[in-house]
């Protein structure tokens, strides 16, 4: 019975508790130790940290989204950056249209349009004086994107390294038009400079605290409704899908309407993450939507452990921790740095740090409970 | 033989890789309930035929009806899967990551294979009834919960017929099923196979021999793309094209 156990793969056991106890840590600790202690004491979070760990949870939003479609489904997009971009630019607009007469120039205009000698707010902006279209922009418009680009892909059975290829041909493209000045979104130097939302100042450490304790509910609330489709038979079909996409279909589904939900649900999570990631980090540039990012976050997933929602956000947290890190220290080695992990988790541990932590545990369990058989090599060093 | 009747029927159809035609102006006409054996040596076309009837090859001209009037050609493989046509391939083709109890749950007939579908309902007990009977059927009862890819070979052979039943086809096609079996295993398929010829019509590939005489009725020989025989084992050995193309050659090549 316990060697039949054994050669079940781990499944979700445990995943839960790690979340019901780091959501306590995030939603709870993190906040009151910023509020409470004093400034001087060792327990102290500072507003900096906070508003550091909040960006790696929008990040965590995001890789939740890719895992569902690279982890579960099999398929590897590289154009993830595109829809954190389309977020994070929706909301980025709204914010320059409230900076108002506070901003440089003085005028109305977003300062980068009297820079170009835009006289007219163009037609496409105007629509982001709401907030709330702002908001659901954010949401819909790499969701309506991804709907029209997947249709496409997927219903002509475009898959593997093809996929991967064109959306990375898309997230260069759209690095390229939002770089250039004509297309009015702030060129090479995209949009900065916000100075309060929804009449709060982002100055202020009380705005930002919120906008972290947004982003760590929305968290939970990506998380859960992954979750829930995992769990549910559509789920099984999206890892039917990464087994044997042929057999799916003889099983009766259609794998490329499957396959098109997966990846508008992952692009409205991107979306929802560059939507947070805007008012805590203070500026988006196309340099953050590009090919490069669109890579670094298909690390993070690699690194945490695919196929496991909690392994997407331990990866996107650590990855972007470790990184925040070492460019303090050691500026120019953060590229080796990422290069050096990824080659480690395809070579050493291909599940990622989640399942490397699930080999030394039930390792040791077995070992403990005297299961293990002693290995080769172990038995070979035994005089 | 007229085609009144029969489940699936095909007429004059040609299937042409860049060129070389893997089937050739093929006839052929399955009856309800009936259990087909097609044999040919490699490269007869007999698993293109498998591939045409269920959508995965389009043929370049012919016919391909489906029970009374349905024709099959243009469909879509889960569209023809859902019209009651089930697929079992030559290499196992199981979920491995999903358990047994997973992958039978995905291929039972259900009235809506949809997202949303797919995304709301849970099994129903009548279901559940039904996923354990085919369990029991295909001897998996003891591990409903292992992971598909952990199964032995013949284990995983099973699991696929498993699913392809519980689709409830109204036609069955079978892909050389006891290729790597023990004899044990060969034996218990083909009772398995007989067994299922009772509710479904099936068409069976195999090279077995000795397997195709266990369970065969009718036999239909294929060479290069067209039947050159048809009839029952004895009348299918004894013919001399047959012998010549397939048994002879076989006889050959183990001498």
């Amino acid at each position: 019975m316990i060697a039949e156990a054994a050669d079940e793969k781990p499944r979700d056991g445990g995943e839960g508790l790690t979340f019901w106890f780091l959501g306590l840590v995030l939603l709870i600790i993190l906040p009151a130790l910023n509020v409470l202690p004093s400034d001087d004491s060792w327990l102290h979070v500072s507003d900096f940290t906070l508003n550091r760990f909040g960006k790696f949870l929008a990040f965590a939003i995001l890789a939740l989204g890719l895992d569902l479609i690279w982890g579960y489904t099999g398929i590897l997009s590289l154009g993830h950056g595109v829809f954190f971009g389309i977020g994070a630019y929706c909301i980025g607009m709204h914010l320059m249209l409230t900076i108002g007469t506070e901003s440089v120039y003085g005028n109305d205009l977003p300062d980068f349009m009297v820079w170009n000698q835009v006289k007219e707010l163009p037609l496409f902006w105007k629509p982001f004086y709401s907030f709330w279209v702002a908001v659901l922009g954010a949401i819909l418009v790499p969701v309506f994107c991804a709907l029209i680009f997947g249709f496409l892909a997927f219903r002509s059975r475009i898959k593997g390294v093809y996929f991967a290829i064109i959306t990375q041909a898309v997230a260069l493209s759209a690095w390229l038009v939002f770089n250039r000045n004509e297309t009015n979104l702030g060129g090479t130097n995209g949009l900065t400079d916000f100075k309060q939302i929804l009449g709060f100042r982002l100055s202020e450490s009380g705005t930002q605290r919120a906008l972290y304790v947004i982003t760590v509910l929305a968290l939970g609330g990506a998380y859960f409704l992954c979750r829930w489709i995992i769990q549910s038979r559509a789920g099984k079909v999206l890892v039917a899908i990464r087994d044997s996409e042929q057999r799916v279909f003889f099983s009766g589904y259609s794998p490329a309407t499957y396959k098109l939900f997966v990846f508008v649900v992952s692009a409205g999570l991107a979306g929802l993450a560059g939507m947070l990631y805007v008012p805590q980090v203070g500026i988006i540039t196309p340099g953050q939507i590009g090919v490069l990012p669109s890579l670094e976050m298909v690390i993070w997933v690699a690194v945490g452990g695919r196929g496991t929602l909690i392994g997407a956000i331990i990866g996107a947290v650590g990855v972007n921790f470790g990184r925040s890190i070492l460019t303090n220290y050691f500026p120019e080695l953060w590229p080796f740095f990422l290069g050096g992990l990824f080659i480690a988790v395809v070579l050493i541990f291909p599940d990622g740090l989640v399942g490397l932590m699930r080999r030394l545990t039930i390792g040791s369990v077995r070992k403990t409970l005297g299961l293990e058989k002693p290995s080769a090599a172990s038995e070979g060093a035994q005089p | 033989m007229s085609n009144k009747g029969s489940i699936i029927y095909l007429e004059e159809v040609t299937v042409d890789y860049d060129g070389f035609k893997a089937l050739n102006n093929l006839n052929l006409i399955v009856e309800y309930n009936e259990l087909r054996v097609v044999i040919g040596p490699n490269g007869a076309g007999k698993t293109t035929l498998l591939d045409v009837i269920c959508g995965k090859t389009t043929p370049a001209s012919g016919r391909v009806i489906f029970g009374k009037d349905i024709n099959l050609i243009g469909k879509r493989e889960d569209q023809i899967s859902a019209l009651g046509i089930g697929r079992k391939f030559q290499a196992p083709s199981i979920y491995a990551n999903l358990t047994v109890w997973e992958n039978l749950d995905l291929s039972l007939k259900r009235e809506s294979k949809g997202i949303f579908a797919t995304l709301m309902s849970k099994p129903t007990a009548t279901e559940y009834r039904t996923i354990d009977e085919a369990l029991e059927t295909i001897g998996l009862k003891d591990h409903p919960h292992r992971l598909a890819g952990s199964l032995s070979h013949g284990q995983k052979q099973w699991l696929e017929i498993g699913m392809v039943i519980l689709q409830d086809p109204l036609l069955l096609l079978v892909d050389e099923p006891v290729a790597g079996m023990t004899d044990k295993e060969t034996e218990q398929t083909g009772l398995l196979l007989q067994a299922l010829a009772e509710k479904h019509a099936v068409i069976v590939i195999e090279h077995d021999m000795e397997f195709v005489r266990q369970i065969a009725r009718t036999v239909t020989v294929l060479h290069e793309g067209a039947v050159i025989c048809e009839g029952p084992v004895e009348k299918v050995q004894a013919d001399d094209r047959v012998r010549e193309i397939y048994l002879g050659r076989q006889k050959v090549a183990y001498t």
